[in-house]
């Protein structure tokens, strides 16, 4: 760790890492893959033999399985050992949040209850209420929840109706208002609410199921996720103590929005674990199914869909644990003061909220891409509840929705940066500026490429940045404090970032493990890179010439729409057959082979 | 009471179609993934629950490379208090050898009862426990699905052929092999693991242990790995559904089933 440059948020856009300087899956130490390994064996005794029951929202088997995951720190990973937790690394719960996710409800359940129903407490809590709440919800005796929608506030969430009034007597708040969509409400014993002190200060409490005034509505029937349990949570003159105020009075957006960070980050931790599974449970049909005499993994498309899951996947996996390997790397510069206050983590992984944006994002759609390619390979079986794909495909849909929904997070990843930026925090301006200056005298016939396995690709991510860099500026440029007004040229800007820390991720990831193990040991990885690169330049290309042809005209248009193919020149290379390849160690191994 | 269990790390051979390697001697493993042997997975939830119920110590050993050590961690964070490893080095191993280095090594070390599985799930040879019990000069029983402590004996229960079941008394320091079953082998908590990584974890090199070259030498060689060649005789039924299921009723009546 000790090695590894420390980026500031947003700079791997304007700075190129190195690969010592990310940490990849295959830096896992002996202690992560244990508890790996424990949370697999955990999802196969006690939760898949489940599913049918659990589906069926079975609220007793429901928290027994849950105060099982504490007894074997499975819910306590973030909780610091004083309050009864574990207080692991980030990668380890990365690890865990991964190894539930083929626990499917099990995994929402988990998932809510370790992140945004716990952390609020962990992050911003008093030394009080951490000794009170932290031991209980690290143990799964309680399970936590999460208030923040309701039906006029949803991605607008400081919108707010919910009210608190301090009581005459000084010792309480009275909440009134109804919160929605809350997972785990059916069984948590407590609930983070965000309400508006006197109609005005956004503001966070911890509120217990048995307070007087607190209730809940009925399920909604949903798409997928069956059994979690959503409702919603009802304060009619709930008393709250005042002892209970999370943090601080109006600083509940505070809290709300450095918990989503983290939620957006295990969404796409999560994400990557049932993406894994979709191409094990894929290609171990494709194996087993025969048509015209022979298994249907031996067709091209076929194999093509197999290739294709796997590729993304790998890359989702190499960003996620990138991510995690960089809030470890960030929290490790806290003083031991700093480390004990739950405030100053919050603002070391607040740093990189536009990359948790970036996970969530690629996580979510990645995984929606594996479920909906899982469903086409098993045909007919695929469309049919008795096999797990069609629970698969309705169960991912919610990431695209829930934690800040995929447009919110397209708005949020050119916007955080820019507002860095223009906070001194990210030198974006001077970069993009600098690209301009450079595009002048750029002639990518003049590039000499180093006889290194990827040194192409690692070119082409080189131009990426500055074809994102280029784009971003001009449209600051003419839109300046309007820019987060034109949304379609914000998620333009997004989706060429998004695919730059993925194949940044992917690309690192590989060449770090050819620097230790060899070209032969990593040439699957090799050509999953390939592939991946050669499928998005055209794409950013495209993407980048779209926002210039809204944002500039004449001259200046054809000048600049001419230096973004300068950027952009490559010849494809052939990847039907590296995708054969990739495919074909999929089927030997008959598993998601990285 | 003091506990030595050998344990091993094996591949799992379940559910995949296995290839023979170039020698003609081996499977390819490459591509398999590794567990502790369940067997022994058994044994050392036994040797920890033991030691919850009588104190002591757990001590647990394995003859293998680095790799190996995973179920050496494995086995400290379920309970055991200290790990050895034996490297081989390049030495060919089987279950007449791996018996001799244990015994050597065990033998400078205090217990009260060792433990082995019945045998291993990747050669299934079930050699070991037997072969050691001699060399410590052990009383031993294999095939054990219970055990109670009482003073310098215990008594236990062995699986016999038919599901019968022995009781028996066995003086204490002795060899036992376990059977699957006799326990519910826990998780392995991440507190556990936590724990793992702070036990002591020593590795002995084969050639320190004191065992002349003559004593390493392996009793068996293997001469050649074959697939079982594919038989005839087969019937494939085809049809509808109920077709099937009387064409299968049929054949069950010629073959005397009463159904």
């Amino acid at each position: 760790m000790a090695d590894r440059k420390i980026f500031s948020g947003g700079e791997f856009l304007i700075t190129d890492a190195a690969p010592d300087d990310v940490f990849t899956p295959e830096d896992f130490t002996d202690e992560h893959k244990m508890i790996y390994e424990t949370a697999r064996d955990f999802v196969t005794k006690e939760v898949e033999p489940n599913i049918d029951k659990l589906e069926e929202k079975d609220h007793d088997l429901t928290l027994d399985i849950l105060a099982k995951a504490g007894e074997l720190g499975l819910l306590g990973t973030d909780v610091p050992e004083e309050y009864g937790g574990l207080g692991l690394d980030k990668v380890s719960t990365t690890v865990v949040t991964e190894a539930i996710a083929p626990a499917g409800s099990f995994a929402v359940v988990h998932g809510a209850h370790t992140g945004i129903g716990s952390l609020p407490i962990v992050y911003f809590g008093t030394e009080e209420q951490k000794k009170k709440y932290l031991p209980k919800l690290a143990s799964g005796e309680w399970c936590g929840a999460y208030c923040l929608t309701e039906s006029g506030a949803g991605s607008d969430a400081l919108n707010a109706k919910t009210k608190a009034v301090l009581s005459d007597d000084g010792k309480y708040y009275i909440l009134n208002g109804e919160k929605m969509f809350i997972t785990n409400a059916g069984w948590a014993s407590s609930f983070i609410v965000y309400a508006k002190v006197d109609g005005e200060k956004f503001t966070g409490f911890i509120v217990e199921k048995d307070f007087p005034g607190v209730s809940t509505g009925a399920e909604e029937k949903k798409m997928g996720v069956h059994g979690s349990s959503t409702r919603p949570v009802i304060l009619e003159d709930a008393k709250v103590p005042v002892e209970n105020v999370l943090f601080e009075i109006g600083k509940g957006h505070k809290i709300a929005f450095n918990i989503l960070n983290i939620g957006r980050w295990k969404l796409g931790a999560g994400a990557v674990g049932g993406c894994k599974i979709c191409v094990t449970n894929s290609v171990k049909y494709a194996n087993g199914r025969t048509q015209f005499k022979v298994p249907i993994s031996s067709f091209g498309m076929i194999k093509t869909k197999l290739a294709d899951m796997a590729i993304r996947t790998y890359m989702s996996d190499s960003m996620m644990y990138r991510l995690a390997g960089m809030f470890d790397d960030k929290l490790g510069t806290l003083d031991d003061e700093d480390k004990k206050s739950g405030a100053e983590n919050a603002k070391a992984i607040e740093e990189y909220a536009a990359e948790c944006s970036i996970t969530k994002v690629y996580g979510s759609e990645i995984l929606d891409y594996c479920v909906d390619e899982y469903v086409q390979i098993l045909g007919g079986y695929g469309f049919c509840s008795e096999y797990p794909a069609e629970r698969y495909y309705r169960d991912s849909r919610i990431n695209k929705i829930w934690e800040g929904t995929n447009e919110i997070n397209r708005m949020l990843v050119p916007g955080t940066m820019m507002r860095r930026a223009m906070q001194g925090r990210l030198n974006l301006f001077p970069a993009a500026k600098a690209i301009a200056g450079e595009l002048m005298s750029y002639s990518p016939l003049s590039v000499q490429l180093p006889d290194t396995p990827l040194a192409l690709q690692e070119h082409i991510v080189k131009m990426s940045k500055k074809i994102a860099l280029m784009v971003a500026g001009v449209s600051a440029q003419k839109f300046q404090q309007d820019l987060a007004k034109e949304q379609e040229v914000m998620a333009k800007i997004a989706d060429i970032v998004i695919e730059i820390f993925a194949m940044e991720s992917g690309l690192l990831r590989t060449l770090k493990m050819i620097s230790k193990e060899g070209e032969e040991k990593a040439k699957y990885q090799i050509a999953a890179v390939k592939v991946y690169v050669d499928e998005n330049i055209p794409k950013i290309e495209t993407w980048a010439k779209q926002i210039l042809a809204y944002v500039e005209e004449g001259d200046m248009l054809r000048t600049q729409l001419a230096g973004v193919k300068k950027l952009a020149r490559y010849q494809p290379i052939d990847t039907v057959s590296l995708k054969r390849a990739v495919a074909d160690r999929v089927i030997e191994l008959e598993s998601y082979p990285f | 009471m003091d506990i030595i269990i050998c344990v091993k790390r094996i591949p799992m051979t379940q559910e995949v179609d296995l290839e023979i390697d170039d020698s003609g001697k081996d499977i390819k493993k490459d591509a398999l993934a590794y567990v502790v042997n369940d067997w022994d997975n058994y044994a050392i939830e036994e040797s920890v629950i033991l030691k919850e119920k009588l104190g002591g110590t757990v001590t647990v050993i394995t003859v293998g490379d680095e790799d190996d050590e995973d179920v050496l961690r494995r086995a400290l964070a379920m309970g055991a208090d200290k790990a050895i490893r034996i490297e081989p080095g390049e030495l060919e191993l089987d279950g007449f050898l791996i018996s001799n280095i244990l015994a050597q090594v065990i033998k400078g070390l205090e217990y009260d009862l060792v433990l082995t599985g019945v045998q291993a799930d990747d050669d299934n040879f079930g050699m070991v426990g037997i072969m050691l019990a001699e060399k410590l000069g052990l009383a031993h029983s294999a095939v054990v699905t219970g055990f109670e402590a009482e003073g310098s004996e215990a008594t236990i229960n062995v699986e016999l052929e038919g599901g019968l079941d022995e009781v028996s008394k066995i003086k204490l320091p002795a060899l036992l092999s376990i059977q699957t079953g006799i326990n519910e082998p826990r998780y392995v908590s991440i507190m556990g693991i936590r724990k793992a990584g702070k036990k002591e974890l020593n590795v002995v090199k084969v050639e320190d242990i004191g065992l002349s070259d003559e004593e390493l030498v392996r009793q068996t060689i293997i001469e050649e790995y074959f697939l079982p060649p594919e038989t005839e005789g087969a019937e494939m039924i085809e049809g509808d559904p109920s077709n099937v299921a009387e064409a299968i009723l049929r054949i069950l009546k010629e073959k005397g089933v009463s159904v």
